[in-house]
């Protein structure tokens, strides 16, 4: 059956620089904000867009991300015809490999866009906070009769050696893409949204299948062949709130703008929800002697100690005398007496004993604990 | 294996919780948060894999058929069995019974369908986290022709209405009664073979009776072998106001929370998916059950806050129940009060009920 948008989601990366976090776990299946994983913003943007044809490309570790997503049906993504297929590396015939970059992932499906007989590709990646409507962005690449549109926003000139920057001409057409440039000409980064026609890009993906130098990648082989031969790329700006959790300072760092009064990502927007797993467990228990400020608390914690500015997931408990500045308490953690965490993340289920001190200095990194590490920081 | 259908028979339950059940029956009445009461019996009956369950539903069940949908969320949209909400909704003109008689009578072939041959019957206003199955295991090994579940309870108002068990020293019963001095108080809840079941309902509408429980069952406590099985774990009658403030109260006792919370196992409920509670640098809270979805910039104590709450700056909030999207602006005060969902106190307001007697805002007001 002929849908006119297919969208690819990128989940298969290793998340590498998140250390411990992403260990035996795909990056998008991070847990964030409390009760979400990382790959729920992108799904529930995709339900929210209305954009129901998703395949979602897993390679690294996909156990927890696999039983997250099951068949998509928190996302409404569990339907008849389309839907949400999990397309992970596959043999054939004569072999078969795994999937060798970004653009490598997208050539191994065409099988499975060619099922849908599309007018346009999306690409997204599984590892970024933000709320977006797809839609407006595949009407604003319509209208700009575009090849390709490159969602982007503006970045502070500092950070721009860390992103893809796009060099635009005035109405936004695209002249030259630099990856992550030392010497910037433009703050306005790639926020890794794609959308092509997906006939010319399955051209561009054949012949960079057949090409032996190349790193199959949309950002350093792609795009640039695309801008080479003057096909038509346009910017599209986006200005919302945008995080790329890539590292455990920026991880930590977006919870912290989680916690601001004013931030529009985290007001209870009935208009844009999030939409996850629920484990169904009561509401939270505040007891006497908590106080909690600035903070964000999921069900089935039990709290007695004092939180400020912190993030508990489901089914934490933090006992009395407790402090807990600044850190991020995964599912299922258990804080003992008079126990201090400060810029600290803890995964899920440690159990912290009684009198516990750790804190990061907030010049360095947050601290990660696991019940690896335990012992040896406490 | 021996397996048993659920039953939630709501035709004898009143109306009870005042402006809470106005438009609602109290089975779909808020509770604890995140419940509504007839969830903990759901829960209950789908934890003991019962994987039918018929609720005969009587009057203002469009907030309880919202609330339940499909079942999914009891993981009871299933192709074999499932929920069957069962509205009364019937035509026959030859038909004569009455009361709950009319629901068994003209719902039979649902009952005959199922390859169980043992019924759970409840009703939603006992309070618990448990597994039936012990009780069902009990009433296979006594052989008996019907096991009431029963549990001791120091008085309190809520039980006077109740039904109360006296057994003799081999577990059997030998009256059922209302004797306001006797702690066995029956749960409302029993186990009966579908073939008694049947017998019991054709006797009980040839003589024009309309109660099944005390026509069929009470009034032949001689020829039945009726045995009691004791519960020991926690739970919670709630069938009045009074009961209802009091026992949401009764689980801000961290005992009591982890006695009906963390025992038994989950208890499912609607998903709503809320973000998690925000508490914002003039939260104050103190001895609170707080639900998802809420932003918190005042003073809350002894409460309970249901799902998706706003409370303003300088707001005092104490020993007070608000249900789910209330909105309290700034400066608002409330003690004693329990306000029904989606009502907004404004600016400054200032809302007082007695402890013995909670006010009471009904549901989309503005105050």
């Amino acid at each position: 059956m002929k849908k006119e948008c297919v969208t690819m989601l990128l989940a298969g990366g290793a998340g590498k620089r998140l250390g411990l976090l992403t260990k035996n776990l795909a990056k998008p299946a991070v847990p964030f904000g409390g009760r979400y994983r990382i790959i729920d913003f992108t799904l529930s943007n995709c339900l929210n867009s209305r954009m129901y044809t998703v395949g979602v490309l897993t390679q690294y570790s996909p156990l927890e991300l696999h039983k997250h997503i099951g068949v998509g049906k928190p996302w409404d993504l569990d339907r008849m015809e389309d839907g949400l297929t999990i397309l992970s590396p596959f043999t054939v015939n004569d072999g078969g490999s795994w999937y060798l970059g970004t653009a490598d992932a997208i050539t191994k499906n065409i099988h499975f866009i060619e099922r849908y007989d599309p007018e346009y590709l999306m690409v997204l990646s599984g590892d970024h906070i933000y709320h977006m409507d797809y839609d407006k962005l595949l009407r604003y690449h319509k209208e700009k009769n575009a090849d390709v549109t490159i969602s982007a926003l503006e970045v502070p000139w500092e950070d721009t050696s860390r992103f893809g920057i796009l060099n635009t001409s005035e109405d936004l057409k695209i002249n030259q893409f630099e990856e992550k440039p030392i010497h910037p000409k433009n703050n306005l980064a790639s926020m890794g949204i794609y959308i092509f026609n997906w006939n010319i890009l399955k051209k561009y993906l054949e012949a960079d299948a057949r090409d032996s130098v190349t790193n199959h990648d949309f950002g350093q082989d792609i795009l640039p062949a695309m801008i080479m031969d003057n096909r038509s790329l346009y910017a599209y700006r986006f200005d919302g709130y945008w995080k790329d959790v890539g590292t455990i300072q920026s991880y930590w760092e977006a919870h912290m703008d989680l916690l601001e009064e004013s931030l529009s990502l985290s007001s209870p927007n009935n208009n844009w929800k999030i939409y996850s797993h629920d484990s169904n467990f009561a509401p939270q228990l505040i007891n006497q002697q908590a106080t909690i400020r600035h903070s964000l608390v999921n069900n089935g914690c039990i709290i007695s100690g004092s939180l400020d500015h912190s993030v508990l997931f489901e089914n934490v408990q933090v006992a009395d005398g407790a402090v807990i500045e600044q850190s991020i308490l995964l599912p299922g953690v258990r804080v003992g007496e008079n126990v201090i965490l400060k810029r600290v993340i803890v995964q899920e289920n440690v159990t912290i004993p009684s009198n516990t001190r750790i804190i990061a200095e907030s010049t360095s990194e947050p601290i990660v604990l696991s019940n690896e590490n335990l012992e040896s920081i406490s | 294996m021996e397996t048993m259908m659920g039953l939630i028979n709501l035709e004898h339950e009143h109306d009870f919780l005042n402006e809470l059940t106005y438009f609602r029956c109290g089975a779909a009445t808020p509770f604890a948060g995140r419940y509504r009461l007839i969830d903990f019996t759901l829960s209950n009956m789908t934890k003991s894999n019962i994987s039918e369950i018929a609720i005969f539903t009587k009057n203002k069940y469009r907030s309880l058929m919202d609330h339940l949908g499909s079942g999914a969320d009891w993981e009871l949209n299933k192709r074999h069995g499932g929920l069957f909400i069962l509205p009364p909704q019937w035509h026959d003109p030859s038909d004569v019974s009455k009361g709950d008689l009319r629901h068994f009578c003209n719902n039979w072939d649902y009952f005959e369908r199922s390859k169980s041959n043992y019924v759970l019957i409840s009703g939603s206003q006992f309070i618990s986290n448990m597994n039936y199955q012990e009780l069902f295991e009990a009433h296979l090994e006594s052989e008996a022709d019907i096991t009431l579940l029963t549990t001791d309870y120091v008085q309190l108002p809520e039980h006077d209405t109740s039904l109360k068990v006296e057994v003799d020293e081999n577990g059997k019963v030998k009256a059922i009664t209302n004797d306001t001095k006797n702690p066995h108080v029956f749960s409302g809840i029993y186990v009966i073979r579908k073939s008694l079941l049947y017998a019991l309902m054709e006797e009980c509408i040839a003589n024009y009776k309309n109660h099944f429980f005390l026509d069929g069952i009470t009034s032949n406590l001689s020829r039945l072998n009726i045995h009691s099985f004791s519960y020991k774990g926690y739970s919670a009658v709630v069938n009045s106001i009074d009961s209802y403030y009091q026992q949401n109260l009764a689980l801000l006792e961290p005992d009591n929370y982890q006695r009906l919370f963390s025992e038994g196992g989950r208890v499912y409920t609607k998903i709503g998916n809320q973000a998690p509670t925000k508490y914002n640098g003039s939260a104050e809270v103190s001895q609170s059950l707080i639900a998802t979805g809420g932003v918190i910039n005042g003073e809350v104590e002894n409460s309970i806050l249901f799902r998706g709450v706003k409370v303003g700056k300088r707001v005092k909030i104490k020993n007070s129940i608000i249900l789910q999207h209330c909105k309290i602006e700034d400066g608002a005060h409330l003690e004693n009060v329990i306000l029904d969902k989606d009502v907004t106190i404004t600016e400054d307001q200032l809302l007082k009920g007695a402890k013995e007697q909670p006010f009471i805002i009904a549901k989309n007001r503005t105050i």
